[in-house]
């Protein structure tokens, strides 16, 4: 299932799954990911799944390129495998106060909010990965009519818990960071934890995501 | 003279993000947690062996100007790593201090630590244990993502820092050692380095660039040259390491450091060799980089040089 593995710097190996972007390539990075986790190989520092690619870093000390590459190509992962899902329900209220982008993805999709809104809850999303700030889950599909790109200057500070959608894909924003995706609403739900050291992510690759709406009332009702 | 029932240091000025670091985390990427930790690996291994401690022994971080200490307690030793200027002030008067050499601190004396010199970061610490909560193993502050001890933010102002441990048959010693430092950053061609026009690959090799002042813990910004992206400026976002040198589409260069994003979605034109990154850390902003291609298998044996040159300065320790 690996196409080809590369080396990333001298420290890291970069396993090539493809090129597009789908869930069966996806799934594939992921059940790569649980299994080599689950082997607890000596020296091996850090895994990060992606859509379609899987980045394992290693300590130089213990392992080198060819040696490493050689042990992961070895790897045989049974089709039958099956990941564990988790169905995720996530509170989202679209107030004005929260949808900082509404107005900009009504002129650019050229449709009604009420009408974006209702498609973007009317789907289940799948969770590909999560990282580039802790626990930030990256999903999808959004249909085809929902796609746009993301704001040409991102924002210096995205609020904590804004959900944003961007060409086929939405997230949470975890933590208050800079960003581009255009912002829908905002969950009053904490998606990472950092006092909970063995499960801080709420949402975890491989899991289905549905939102639901809430009013503002609920959402404070929820945040107190 | 009666032993104090409690030790700690009052800071009477923070510096500049001044932090706990120790190795720093490992597997946690995956949920977007970098490993963060000493940015100069060398100076830390170096402190904790000067000081006796174990070799994971928090210490405390700072850049370009550390933090003024007062100390309250039982005396104890301290040293200082990196090439940093600093004073001790006691009763019998003040004097300067230098690194890589070990201090007696007694009851109400301080330590201040005015500036690195033509570097970036430094490191300080005593013959003994700092009072931290570890968080998935690790005690370093990720300030970016507040997980770390002292609620994962940098040291503010009458802050206490508590000790809880010193090493009573502990013997002074010290290191002569004036740091390194290297002309050139070698890197090895990144997985998209051919998304970039041939000229522009020359370019990346031949000239150089100049570091930003928008340098952090988290990444490295450098300004020359602008590199052609003839393919696609971005990709689909994917895993990411230290030392990963991304082209943004504005076709700049950013290195990621040690708290950087997990994943990215800039093409990667390079990756600085593990044997130079706690040199790249140093370089401060308005010094100019240039890099220097080696293969893979050079990059594994200059990486064990570099293990060999630390280890043959610990055994200089006297």
């Amino acid at each position: 299932m690996i196409k080809n593995i590369l080396n990333l710097g001298d420290a890291a190996l970069y396993c090539d799954f493809g090129n597009d972007v789908n869930q069966e390539i996806n799934s594939n990075v992921i059940k790569y990911f649980y299994h080599i986790k689950k082997l607890n190989l000596k020296g091996i520092t850090n895994l990060t799944p992606s859509y379609n690619k899987l980045v394992i870093s290693y300590d130089l000390n213990i392992h080198s390129f060819l040696s490493l590459k050689k042990k992961i190509e070895n790897i045989e992962i049974k089709e039958d495998n099956k990941l564990e899902k988790n169905l995720i329900e996530i509170p989202v209220c679209c107030d004005n106060n929260f949808a900082l982008d509404i107005k900009r993805v009504e002129n650019k999709l050229k449709l009604k909010s009420e009408i974006i809104l209702e498609k973007f809850f009317s789907k289940n999303y799948f969770c590909y990965m999560t990282g580039f700030v802790a626990g930030m889950p990256f999903l999808g599909d959004l249909n085809q009519e929902m796609r746009l790109k993301r704001l040409e200057t991102p924002r210096v500070k995205v609020p904590k818990g804004s959900v944003g959608i961007t060409e086929q894909f939405c997230n949470i924003y975890t933590f208050e960071t800079p960003g581009g995706w255009n912002i829908l609403g905002n969950t009053p739900q904490n998606i990472f934890d950092t006092s909970n050291q063995s499960k801080p992510n709420l949402v975890n690759p491989g899991d289905t995501i549905k939102f639901y709406r809430i009013t503002l009332d609920q959402y404070n009702e929820i945040k107190r | 003279m009666k032993s104090k029932d409690r030790n700690y240091f009052k800071i009477l000025r923070a510096g500049i993000n001044t932090t706990y670091q120790d190795l720093g985390r490992n597997n946690l990427y995956h949920i977007g947690i970098p490993f963060s930790g000493v940015m100069d690996k060398r100076n830390f291994q170096l402190l904790n062996s000067l000081l006796q401690n174990d070799y994971n022994s928090p210490v405390i971080e700072f850049a370009y100007q550390g933090p003024h200490l007062k100390y309250f307690g039982n005396d104890i030793f301290f040293c200082i790593s990196g090439n940093v200027s600093f004073k001790i002030i006691t009763k019998e008067g003040v004097i300067d201090g230098n690194s890589y050499q070990c201090y007696l601190l007694k009851n109400g004396d301080e330590v201040d630590i005015h500036s690195t010199n033509k570097s970036v970061y430094g490191y300080f610490s005593i013959n003994g244990t700092f009072s931290v909560d570890y968080y998935w193993g690790s005690c370093s502050i990720n300030t970016q993502a507040q997980i770390g001890p002292n609620n994962g933010n940098k040291f503010s102002k009458d802050l206490e820092i508590e000790i809880i441990d010193i090493n009573n048959s502990f013997n002074k010693r010290k290191l002569d050692y004036l740091g390194s430092s290297i002309e050139n950053i070698r890197v090895i061609k990144g997985t998209n380095y051919d998304y970039f026009s041939k000229s522009s690959q020359n370019k990346f090799f031949k000239e150089s660039f100049k570091i930003t002042k928008l340098s952090d813990r988290m990444g490295m910004r450098l300004e020359g040259p602008k590199i052609e992206n003839i393919v696609d400026p971005n990709i689909k976002s994917e895993g990411l390491v230290k030392g990963v040198i991304q082209i943004t589409s504005a076709g700049d260069p950013i290195i990621m450091l040690s708290d950087h994003g997990t994943i990215g979605g800039y093409p990667k034109i390079a990756t600085v060799i593990s044997a130079d990154y706690d040199r790249l850390v140093q370089l401060t902003p308005g010094s100019n980089i240039k890099f220097k291609d080696v293969s893979l298998e050079d990059a594994e044996t200059l990486y064990k040089l570099y293990q060999m040159e630390t280890n043959n300065l610990i055994s200089q320790i006297k």
